[in-house]
């Protein structure tokens, strides 16, 4: 390609404003994703860093598990529209049993890049007009304990940082003195190199703002503080709490990081957490989904595949698959049908044999039972004679007897 | 009778021969003070609750010496399935000629790994294991040197991060409250503005009741103790569950060396009373409850173990008959109610049945005939 030099104005430099009032006509989406244990301020930083009170009751500490509330508010500045979406994680860090804890958190962002999936593969789509819910941010909160990170951090942390931009920040650092933080610092930093968790850099890459990034990434983690009320130092009324001991100011650098944070977060890196969130993440994602699904960017002869070729012969072995699953719950069936016909045969013959077997039983009864009559018949006469000639035989004595006693008395 | 009142009488008249009238046992406290001076003291005390929770710092704080010089804290990863483990340290402390044996016994590791699943289970064993060695050590031959090595006193860490009490918490209290005296603490109290610490305090306070945990109570006043003494008292039962901050660092502040945490915005003392409960803890613990601790942990917790103890033995001895048991059988001072129900039932069987047999044999005699 050749560049040639211009000999006068013409006028595409406007290209960038055109871009610019493009997007503030389309209005822009941010999505921040709080974890941290209940209580630990990730409301009142929300309150904080956007300079308003998103509605948000306390939560308890005994919810069974983990539940994830995405609640999407609609803020406007200067000309400028955002649709602020923030997750908070119900319930993180309360119960007994944390092994389960990471999961609905996973599960979730899993869920937005899935839905940006389907988006992206719909025939009709309007990416133009969708509400994207991806995950721009994580801030994870650490309990200021001046030791190290807790073994839960740790294992979260791993779990979402190939999902999402993890920025850690150490909550409640009105805890924490000066010298203790420096250590505290340098511990998490190393627990989570020396455990290969990948948290959020800022950008190096644009001159503009390299200067800045690169001093604010050896500040991290932030330890920040959040604050409701308000105080007034000297004649102003300022974001601060209230001590015996001395006030604290959210927005005094001397005090806190909140600054520093507010600046990466919003004023400088926005939009590149928005496109960090597209082009690694979700990247990542679509491309294990689908290599799942079994697609490929080359083919066995590492010719590129088209997406409709593919598609055909997905759709070819799908149908053979459900063909020979018909096949088989067929042939299922059929077997099904035999053994049991089989089966009643074997018990009509069963039963068949039986009654053979009663009939034939109570024909040797009666016949027994026929003979056993004929014999008491036989009996019967027998004893009938024997009675019949008894008696002859007693009056033939009887008249004898009389007579020999006629005799004898004669 | 009377003659107490002639003694009585005399002695309002402040007359001569003195001592006729004072008989002297209003010595006896000075007596049991000098005794207890040589005999020395023993206290046990456990520490429980999360890793970084400011334990170590307060015990040094309470007892201003430096127990924990060379400890190794476990990192995230090692602790993701971390057992709780049983430390004792014991030192020897003098103060103005009274000697003091500390035992403080540390449970690392509890509350630290990603499952908690009954992670009290080591510290409950634990205590029952020191109560059964008094036990067997109280019904021994030799009772001259009994070791008590049994936990007086159970300071319990609650994180001040959340809003009260989180399962966690409210279990191990339940496993352990009638084993030991729990005492409850807020830890890291300078997190917490004071209007924080006041809605965090009435919210354990009523979780604690809601749950139906007994933490140790502060005995009650007595109705002729005088009227400051009674004010502290109710002062500082209404201020429970104490928020305390610990200092292993001496700062400079208004003047005076303190200890305390040196902020950006401010120093944290220690001992100033209106910045935490430190020194009501330290007064409750050391200068006023200590030996209540103790006698409730007699009285009370050890007593139920040993009731309990007893009663298990008795009724598994009924069971097996066996002669062996692994400690002397001790003579019941009264019969288990049930176990004479038993015999009673079993001696009309058997009289029911001597009585059939008797008949039975009757008849055949009978039938013989």
């Amino acid at each position: 390609m050749r560049s040639l030099s211009l000999s006068g104005h013409v006028g595409f430099d406007s290209l960038p404003d055109q871009l610019v009032s493009k997007s503030v006509s389309q209005g822009f989406s941010f999505n921040i994703l709080c974890v941290g244990e209940t209580g630990i301020g990730k409301s009142t930083l929300m309150n904080t860093l956007f300079n308003t009170t998103f509605e948000n009751e306390e939560a308890s500490h005994f919810h069974n598990g983990v539940h994830l509330r995405p609640r999407t508010y609609s803020l406007q500045e200067s000309n400028v529209d955002l649709q602020l979406t923030i997750v908070d994680t119900v319930g993180f860090g309360d119960q007994v049993n944390k092994e389960e804890s990471y999961k609905p958190i996973v599960d979730y962002i899993d869920a937005q890049f899935e839905n940006f999936l389907e988006e992206e593969l719909k025939i009709k789509r309007s990416l133009y007009n969708y509400h994207d819910s991806r995950i721009h941010i994580c801030l994870y909160f650490i309990a200021p304990s001046g030791h190290s990170l807790k073994s839960l951090d740790l294992v979260t942390m791993k779990k979402l940082d190939s999902k999402v931009n993890i920025i850690p920040i150490i909550a409640k650092a009105d805890t924490v003195s000066k010298s203790e933080l420096q250590k505290f610092k340098i511990k998490i930093m190393s627990e989570l190199v020396s455990n290969g968790v990948q948290i959020y850099q800022f950008p190096t890459d644009d001159e503009a703002v390299a200067e800045i990034n690169s001093s604010m990434n050896a500040h991290l983690p932030f330890a920040v503080i959040g604050s409701s009320e308000e105080v007034k130092i000297g004649n102003k009324m300022v974001r601060a709490r209230q001590y015996p001991w001395g006030v604290v100011q959210v927005e005094n650098e001397s005090h806190c990081d909140f600054v520093k944070l507010r600046e990466m977060l919003i004023r400088v890196n926005m939009l590149d957490l928005r496109e960090q969130t597209h082009a690694r993440h979700y990247e990542l994602y679509r491309r294990c989904k689908l290599e799942e699904m079994g697609f490929k960017d080359t083919d066995a002869d590492s010719e590129p595949f088209s997406l409709q070729e593919t598609y055909v012969a997905k759709r070819r072995e799908f149908i053979g698959e459900l063909q020979m699953k018909e096949e088989q719950m067929r042939q299922m069936f059929v077997n099904k049908v035999k053994e049991t016909e089989a089966e009643l045969k074997e018990k009509e013959r069963e039963l068949h044999e039986r009654f053979e077997m009663l009939k034939r039983t109570h024909q040797e009864e009666k016949r027994s039972l026929e003979e056993m009559r004929r014999d008491f018949e036989e009996e019967m006469n027998t004893f009938n004679r024997r009675k019949v000639a008894a008696e002859t035989l007693q009056s033939l004595q009887g008249s004898t007897g009389l007579k020999k006693d006629k005799e004898k008395k004669t | 009778m009377t003659t107490n009142i002639r003694y009585k009488s005399r002695s309002m008249k402040s007359e001569d021969s003195e001592d006729k009238q004072y008989v002297g046992f209003a010595t006896l406290p000075n007596q049991v003070h000098r005794k207890s001076v040589k005999k020395g003291f023993d206290f046990t005390l456990m520490v429980a609750g999360e890793s970084g929770l400011g334990k170590s710092t307060l015990v040094n704080s309470l007892f201003l010496t430096d127990l924990y010089k060379d400890r190794k804290l476990l990192n995230a990863e090692e602790r993701i399935n971390q057992t709780v483990e049983i430390t004792k340290h014991t030192v020897d402390i003098e103060e103005k000629g009274v000697k003091l044996k500390l035992t403080i016994v540390d449970t690392p590791g509890f509350g630290d790994a990603v499952n908690n699943n009954e992670c009290w289970r080591p510290i409950t064993d634990y205590i029952d294991q020191q109560f059964e060695q008094y036990f067997r050590d109280e019904s021994g031959l030799n009772r001259k040197n009994i070791l008590d090595n049994r936990v007086h006193c159970c300071l319990y860490f609650i994180p001040p991060f959340g809003h009260g009490l989180r399962p966690v918490d409210v279990e191990f209290m339940k496993a352990l409250h009638e084993k030991v005296n729990i005492i409850p603490l807020i830890s890291k109290a300078d997190c917490l503005t004071p209007t924080e610490v006041k809605k965090l305090k009435d919210r354990v306070r009523d979780e604690i009741e809601r749950f139906g945990i007994k933490v140790y109570q502060f005995p009650e006043c007595d109705s002729d103790e005088e009227e400051e003494f009674k004010q502290m008292d109710k002062e500082l039962k209404e201020c429970t569950p104490f928020a305390v901050i610990g200092s292993n660092t001496v700062v400079e502040a208004r003047g005076q060396r303190v200890r305390g945490r040196l902020y950006p915005w401010g120093i944290v003392e220690v001992e100033n009373q209106s910045h935490c409960d430190f020194v009501k803890l330290r007064n409750m613990l050391i200068r006023s409850h200590m030996h209540d601790l103790k006698d409730v942990t007699c009285d009370v917790h050890y007593e139920n173990y040993r009731a309990h103890c007893i009663q298990e033995m008795t009724s598994k001895l009924a069971q097996d008959n066996r002669t062996d048991s692994p400690l002397p059988i001790l003579p019941l001072p009264t019969p288990d109610v049930e176990t004479e129900k038993l015999i009673k039932m079993k001696d009309e069987e058997l009289k029911r049945m001597q009585e059939m047999l008797e008949k039975m044999q009757q008849q055949m005699h009978e039938k013989d005939q």
